[in-house]
């Protein structure tokens, strides 16, 4: 099937302007900066120290609040993109306009996910500029990765939000469903792994663990910026359940990818139906 | 009333012979003219166990001002959707302009088409003419064709103000604006009308005029008769999700074939003498009223119930005749 790039471009300029105009961009920029400025300068607290650690404590710190906040950020972003249309009955004369349903959800997804990557580079980015003194060229490799990482954990759930758009019938049920999304795996999902782990004592899953944890985004997000740290690599202990064969962060990436692709991809094939 | 009762006739029955004294010669050209720029075959759409629309047949031609009328919920914004390929039909099949609504090539076709849909939505946040170069853009129109379709819809001085301040026939004018752009060979306006002014109104259809005299094929939806009775060049009557009689508005008004009434204003001593008058022909009811005598009679004894009253000379004060309305053609043929 042809898709005409200049349609999704059309779909996403509007999403993006939309975003851009009533602030959304600037607001979430700004909560980014103010949490990563709080953390970097207040994360070794628990140590005992108040300041600016070190790259790892720093990263590790913003790891554990950008698991919580993006996801949830990026659910609310894209929860209604296509029920709202629905609902609000301007979807019909979109769909009556020469574009395909794919490009409309493309477009979709393109704008609002250029609008979530621009708010997230900004707010890192920001704080990052704050810091580039602390840091070395180590440093701002790791930063530079944990900023890209957290694009790509966005992207993810994006493209979940986008797929509850696609399928829930009406918008409070949709906003339901992201909720529960983020409740699922953000909250439960590790829960549930660890419960699993300690009732069969250690002894079985132990290989399968890292498997599972490829079928939740927030934890490959975790998992990529963990790894990347010697430091806290061993701080968390993780090493011992992580196989090698996976840790490159190549592989991980991957996954994620994968996880931006597939729910946008079951979207389609919703939407066309 | 069995004419009326069309609906349980097969699709060809639907296309009753017309008595030629009353079609216009125009409205049998075009029934027999040129290939149907819409075509629907045999159209079925259920909503689960809801049949909306159930075996619609209907052809319009290229250039022909074309009307929907039916109640709301009669099946006519389903029949839309579906000629826009917007949904498809549960069985049967929609042409337009010769492509399949459901075929990929489809697309192109939207090109050529402007629709507007039933209390058209907006988007609140941009200005009129954001909104017209968002959907220009779209379409693949030129921005700089936004401005003068403002212009023909009197929105000019009102591009940059935001759609949330628009008032409901604003939005409805700014939706029409939209349906034009590209200059479509074909526009579906889904009750184009609501929430306009009378005067909106006027310069709605005129710009209607000026599409038809430009050969643009317009559909167009509504359940207030009177506006658009003498507007169309033909209109089928939906109800319950079918065509219930399709024609132009002389033939409906034939084919339905409802009472002509008349008003005889006498002296309350006189009633007696129009009574006798009358005795003898075929009407339908001599009532007395307040002051008058009601009489109604078919159309072809009209003319010899008028013959018949003017022979009553200087008796008679004043006679009035209402002849049926769409409106009653309607309701008698939906109900």
């Amino acid at each position: 099937m042809m898709l005409e790039p200049g349609q999704i471009a059309a779909i996403a300029g509007k999403e993006f302007r939309d975003r851009i105009r009533n602030r959304w961009v600037l607001a979430v920029a700004l909560v980014f900066t103010a949490f990563a400025l709080v953390i970097a300068y207040f994360g070794a607290a628990q140590q005992g120290a108040v300041g600016f650690a070190s790259i790892e404590v720093t990263i590790a710190s913003l790891v554990s609040l950008v698991i919580y906040l993006i996801p949830l950020i990026a659910l609310i972003l894209g929860f209604d993109a296509i029920v709202g249309e629905r609902e609000r009955g301007s979807l019909d004369l979109l769909l009556s306009m020469p574009i395909t349903r794919l490009e409309l959800l493309l477009g979709k997804y393109l704008g609002l996910a250029t609008a979530l990557a621009l708010s997230t580079v900004a707010g890192f980015g920001l704080v990052g500029m704050m810091l580039l003194t602390e840091f070395d060229f180590n440093a701002l490799f790791h930063y530079a990765g944990f900023v890209l990482t957290s694009v790509l954990l966005g992207m993810s759930f994006l493209s979940m939000a986008i797929a509850v758009s696609v399928f829930a019938a009406d918008r409070t049920r949709a906003s339901g469903l992201a909720i529960a999304l983020w409740f699922f795996f953000v909250l439960v999902f590790d829960l549930l792994l660890l419960g699993a782990l300690v009732a069969t004592g250690g002894r079985t899953g132990g290989e399968i663990l890292p498997w599972l944890m490829l079928a939740n985004p927030a934890d490959v997000f975790r998992v990529l910026n963990v790894f990347s740290l010697d430091e806290v690599r061993s701080l968390y202990g993780l090493s011992t359940v992580f196989p090698e064969g996976l840790a490159a962060p190549w592989k991980l990436a991957l996954v994620m990818v994968l996880w931006i692709v597939a729910p946008l991809a079951v979207a389609a094939h919703g939407f066309e139906r | 009333m069995e004419s009326i009762l069309l609906p349980t006739l097969e699709p060809a029955a639907v296309r009753v012979p017309v008595a030629p004294a009353v079609a216009p010669p125009a409205a049998t050209a075009t029934a027999a003219g040129a290939d149907p720029i819409i075509r629907v075959r045999g159209v079925v759409r259920d909503f689960g166990a809801v049949r909306a629309v159930d075996g619609v047949d209907l052809a319009v031609k290229s250039g022909e001002l074309f009307g929907l009328i039916g109640h709301n919920g009669a099946g006519k914004s389903t029949l839309f959707r579906m000629m826009l390929g917007l949904l498809a039909p549960s069985s049967g099949e929609i042409e337009i302009d010769g492509c399949r609504s459901s075929a990929r090539a489809f697309r192109d076709v939207r090109r050529r088409i402007g629709f507007l849909p039933e209390n058209v939505v907006l988007y609140d946040n941009l200005s009129a003419l954001e909104t017209l170069q968002f959907f220009a853009r779209l379409k693949g129109v030129p921005a700089h064709a936004c401005a003068a379709l403002l212009e023909r819809v009197g929105l000019e001085a009102c591009g940059r103000r935001r759609v949330r301040e628009f008032s409901k026939g604003m939005r409805q004018r700014l939706g029409f604006a939209q349906a034009m752009l590209g200059d479509p060979r074909l526009l579906f306006l889904d009750e184009p009308t609501s929430g306009l002014d009378p005067e909106a109104i006027r310069r709605f259809y005129a710009t209607l005029r000026e599409l038809r005299a430009d050969g643009v094929t317009v559909v167009l939806s509504s359940h207030i008769l009177a506006e658009i009775q003498e507007r169309v060049d033909r209109l089928a009557v939906i109800a319950r999700g079918r065509v219930q009689a399709i024609g132009s508005v002389a033939e409906l008004r034939d084919r339905a074939d409802l009472p002509i009434r008349f008003e005889v204003r006498v002296a309350a001593a006189h009633f007696a003498a129009v009574r006798d008058a009358l005795g003898h022909l075929p009407v339908l009811s001599i009532e007395a009223r307040d002051g008058h005598v009601a009489v109604q009679c078919r159309k072809d004894a009209k003319l010899a119930v008028i013959a018949a009253l003017a022979r009553l000379g200087e008796l008679i004060q004043d006679i009035s005749v209402r002849e049926p309305s769409l409106e009653d053609v309607f309701f008698g043929i939906s109900e």
